[in-house]
């Protein structure tokens, strides 16, 4: 028999405003059923976000999935969970425990948390003795056990079960069995619900209509899409978490939407490392592909020499780099923003990169068909710094548009140009001024369309040269390509009221910040300007945006302010105005801990 | 009346090129190097193979092996990578382009150090490529220390002695499913004429492990890998001839004892075995005949292994006919009704 120990909180209630935590074991397909959850409540039009805390393992360890839905769009991380729904034995002592103070708790009733926790709203619901009674198979029962809870919380919260059988139906496309093995489970679980348990907690779920014309989509999904619409060729890759994913979309969609007569137009090849992967890349690139990889930071680590000769030699290919945790292993299924100097000035030698920084799905989407562009039109490898977080967590977003722009391939010379110029052209000649040279690709059937590409000093006629004056002519026009980088790359996405204090940050912590600024204005009168970067190398508008600031905080997710040190580094004469707020746990960032850095850093001034 | 005779007009090809065409930048190895023996007979094969340069491609790593591909058809594009990558290179190559030659210049150091698992996966890939190792047993460029082809008991310059078992390349590319494997000497100019064009028609991978004697710093009495070692030690399996797809002569030759194999374009190698009858299509054959010479100290050159039955890898993975190079908007971008549908999924 359930219990429903009473608190304070059964005065009001709370309407569409919650954080639901759910524990459960590694490879139990708890995925299917977090996901109905959060579709259910994105179909009711309640916005949603879903953050998978996952362990590095395939089967067994605890996994955590939290859902955040807010009314009012907010759908940052938060710290603290106000239902928790513990389905891992392994772990239910622990979760009780961290829960924050009056929170909803929703567990196996054997597992003896009753008197734990008086503070709490308790459900204990029989969970075991439920799923014998409603799956018959024995082995299915570990797996479909996990539908109850999304029966007991549907009931609990008042979901439109409309919306859930939709969602169902969805996350379990075309596997009419499996419906039938978790659509009764689920139905039984809320019928039980209905009869066994007394409401005691303020949250309920009400439709609303704030998700028309919108989408749910991992940000590797959207990656994918975006090259793949944005005309990518090749794609080569090695898998590593958290950047897999969107190499296997990425095939899935081609294999769907890029056959012709029965043929790819197109090429997956799994590499055998990341030095091969890259290694296809710059071959590719060179011979006149739209070429592709995505890795996390222990391949970028590996494919650093080719970065470095691709950039010299100047050939064009697009590396996401879906950033986790740490060096080596690390927190392999966490998230950071750690790799900004390893990207920006990746390899040895004078380097520099051009960085695109997406902050969300829609962005990803088509900075990832931009950096083609990029790529092709600057003749150097282009990055895309992606991170955990974005790459494989659920994002709410406004549908996709459709890319009309001709794909823009750059300075290249057809065999008719080449008749037109009498056979006379230099690849590394800078004839515009913009430090972009025109190139051939092998194949062109011209008596003088080839080259010879190296690594070595090269003159602007391609010509082997060790000469001090040729390389440093040659290093100087690269330079001179990436001041020209400088225009062409997204800019930043400013917000300029006037404000004495700036704040700068980029990529996934964008829901955190703008949380953290409605309430830094309205709850301590802190009000800030914004500056969300979104390329590297820094455009003029982040330069006017230090100039004009007092002082500019720079949030980041590593330890050191690796973007503040590249700010330094780039545009020294602001250095005295930067600070760092720092976060480094592995977790995403929340609108509270930026809040709380923010006024006691300004409080110290 | 005198005349003057009119000038023989220059030798071509049928494409239309003198032998001068397909020439490269001089050489700037040492002299004597054995690697420049290489590159003579590769622009031969080039010129005999009426190779167009605009649709051929050299790929190198890096060593004085790799910096060859300067040295010859200066009309052809090429990429000198980085140490032990060539293979990469060459596939992307490939992806991008299906319907370019290629031509990989690699070292033994470059190939069976650095290189040894890019080396085995193009190998597993069946990649288009004519894969020439440019063998002497020591990192030339480095100046002289061991490569990993270097024999058990050679010895460097200074007298240093090399303990450890030599990676045999021929055999392991059999042992990876290679179609076309071939251990040659730079010294026998005869064989390798042939065998490069062999290798040049081959459709599919065609390794080329050729014995080059560094003459700076391997070519000392205790190394196996010198120009008096090969001379006396190497023993020829196979008198090898190619006939190119166009020559009518083939049919009319008379074959005798040898063996005869036609390839994807119609020519022909044959292959007469020398002393005993060897079977170069039967790989445990092959692998028996590596590890007995090898045991022998002595050195067979010839096709070791051919196999034409394995898919290309291109063909592999199905990539359609137009090189995705030259792929336009219609067919690289997806219509909006495909991005709709997608949409919709995730709505
Ligand atoms: C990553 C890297 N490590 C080391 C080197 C230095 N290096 C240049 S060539 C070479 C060895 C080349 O030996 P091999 O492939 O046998 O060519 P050879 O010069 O004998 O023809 C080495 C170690 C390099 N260029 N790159
Ligand atoms: S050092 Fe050896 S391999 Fe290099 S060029 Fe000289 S002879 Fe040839
Ligand atoms: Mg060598």
């Amino acid at each position: 028999m359930a219990t429903a120990q009473a608190s304070e909180a059964e005065t009001g209630t709370i309407v569409n405003d919650f954080v639901l935590h759910v524990a459960t074991a590694n490879g139990s397909g708890s995925q299917t059923s977090n996901m109905v959850l959060l579709r259910a409540l994105f179909g009711m039009g309640i916005p949603v976000s879903g953050k998978n805390l996952f362990p590095s393992n395939i089967q067994g360890l605890p996994t955590w999935f939290t859902i955040r839905a807010n009314g009012d769009g907010w759908i940052a991380r938060k710290q603290d969970a106000d239902v928790v729904v513990c389905m891992n034995s392994e772990t239910s002592d622990e979760d009780v425990a961290t829960a924050r103070e009056g929170a909803v708790l929703i567990y196996e009733d054997t597992l003896g948390l009753a008197d734990k926790r008086p503070d709490c709203i308790h459900y204990a619901v029989p969970f075991k003795k439920m799923i014998a009674e409603c799956c018959p198979d024995l082995r299915l029962r570990k797996l479909v056990i996990n539908m109850l809870y999304v029966g007991v919380c549907a009931q609990l919260f008042g979901f439109d079960m409309e919306e859930i059988k939709k969602a169902l139906g969805k996350q379990l496309a075309g596997k009419q069995k499996a419906i039938d093995i978790n659509l009764p489970a689920l139905e039984y679980a809320y019928k039980w619900a209905e009869e066994n348990l007394k409401k005691s907690d303020p949250y309920r779920v009400e439709r609303m209509a704030a998700n028309d014309g919108k989408i749910i989509i991992e940000g590797n999904a959207a990656a994918a899409l975006g090259l793949m619409f944005g005309g990518v060729t090749v794609v080569t890759w090695y898998p590593i978490t958290p950047s897999s994913s969107l190499c296997e979309y990425l095939e899935e969609y081609l294999n769907r939407f890029r056959m012709k007569d029965g043929k790819k137009t197109f090429a997956v090849v799994q590499a055998e490392d990341e030095i091969a992967a890259v290694g296809m890349l710059a071959g590719a690139g060179w011979a006149g592909a739209r070429a592709f990889t995505s890795t996390s930071g222990p391949g970028i680590s590996l494919m650093n020499e080719f970065i470095g000769l691709a950039y010299f030699a100047e050939i064009p290919f697009v590396i996401c780099n879906v950033a986790r945790t740490g060096p080596s292993t690390g927190l392999p299924t966490r998230t950071m923003q750690g790799d900004i100097i390893s990207l920006f000035y990746a390899s040895h030698g004078d380097t520099k990169h051009v960085v695109v920084i997406p902050s969300t799905p829609k962005e990803i989407f088509e900075m990832a068909g931009e950096a083609l562009n990029l790529a092709e039109e600057l003749q150097t490898p282009v990055f895309i710094l992606s991170d955990l977080d974005l790459g494989m967590n659920y994002w709410m977003s406004d549908r996709f548009e459709y890319p009309t722009e001709p794909f823009r391939r750059g300075k290249v010379l057809s065999s008719d140009d080449l008749e037109k110029l009498g056979g006379k052209w230099g690849r590394y000649a800078d004839v515009d001024g913009d430090g972009i040279p025109y190139r051939t690709i092998p194949g062109t059937d011209h008596p003088r369309a080839a080259y010879f590409t190296r690594g070595t000093g090269h003159t602007p006629q391609a010509t082997y040269s060790e000469k001090p004056t040729d390389w440093k002519n040659n290093m100087d026009r690269l330079s001179r390509k990436f001041e020209t980088a400088k225009t062409m790359v997204p800019k930043p996405e400013i917000k300029d009221d006037g404000h004495a204090v700036g704040l700068l940050y980029f990529g996934t912590t964008h829901e955190a910040i703008r949380e953290a600024c409605v309430k830094l204005d309205t709850k301590h009168n802190l009000k800030l300007d914004l500056c969300r970067l979104r390329a590297f190398p820094f455009t003029q508008e982040v330069e006017d945006f230090l100039h004009k600031h007092e002082r500019v905080y720079v949030v980041e997710l590593n330890r050191d302010g690796q973007m503040r040190m590249a700010l330094n580094a780039e545009l020294p004469r602001f250095s005295t105005k930067l600070h760092s707020i720092t976060h480094y746990d592995g977790m995403p960032l929340t609108a509270d801990e930026v809040v709380e850095a923010l006024v006691k850093r300004e409080r110290e001034i | 009346m005198a005349g003057t005779a009119a000038p023989k007009p220059p030798e071509t090809n049928r494409v239309g090129l003198q032998k001068k065409d397909y020439a490269g930048s001089k050489s700037t190895l040492c002299i004597g190097c054995g690697h420049d023996l290489i590159t003579a007979r590769i622009i031969d094969a080039c010129y005999d193979l009426d190779i167009k340069p605009e649709q051929f491609v050299k790929l190198s790593g890096i060593g004085c092996s790799s910096k060859t591909p300067a040295y010859f058809v200066s009309r052809s594009f090429s990429f000198n990578s980085v140490h032990g990558r060539m293979p990469s290179i060459a596939t992307g190559t490939a992806l991008a382009n299906r319907s370019l030659r290629m031509i990989g210049v690699s070292g033994d150091g470059d190939t069976a150090n650095i290189g040894i698992g890019q080396f085995a996966h193009v190998m597993r890939r069946n990649l288009d490529l004519v894969y020439v190792v440019e063998n002497n047993g020591v990192y030339g460029l480095t100046k002289g220390q061991f490569s990993a082809t270097a024999d058990k008991g050679s010895k460097l310059k200074h007298g240093a002695v090399n303990h450890m078992h030599a990676i045999d390349l021929c055999a392991l590319a059999v042992e990876l499913g290679c179609g076309f494997v071939a251990r040659l000497f730079a010294g026998n100019t005869k064989m390798m004429r042939q065998v490069m064009q062999a290798a040049m028609a081959y459709e599919g991978l065609a390794l080329l492990d050729i014995v080059s004697p560094c003459v700076t710093f391997n070519n000392h009495a205790g190394s196996t890998k010198s120009f008096p070692y090969a001379k006396d030690n190497e023993f020829a399996l196979q008198d090898i001839g190619f006939v190119p797809a166009y020559d009518p002569q083939y049919e009319e030759m008379d074959h005798g004892d040898e063996r005869e194999i036609t390839l994807g374009d119609g020519s022909h190698i044959t292959i007469k075995a020398l002393e005993k009858d060897y079977d170069p299509t039967n790989r445990i054959a092959a692998l028996n005949l590596l590890a007995e010479y090898h045991e022998s100290g002595k050195i067979p050159t010839g096709i070791i292994y051919i196999n034409e039955a394995e898919p290309r890898f291109v063909d592999q993975i199905n990539m359609c006919d137009t090189p995705l190079s030259r792929l336009k908007e219609d067919v690289a971008r997806p219509s909006k009704a495909a991005l709709d549908e997608v949409m919709d999924e995730l709505a």
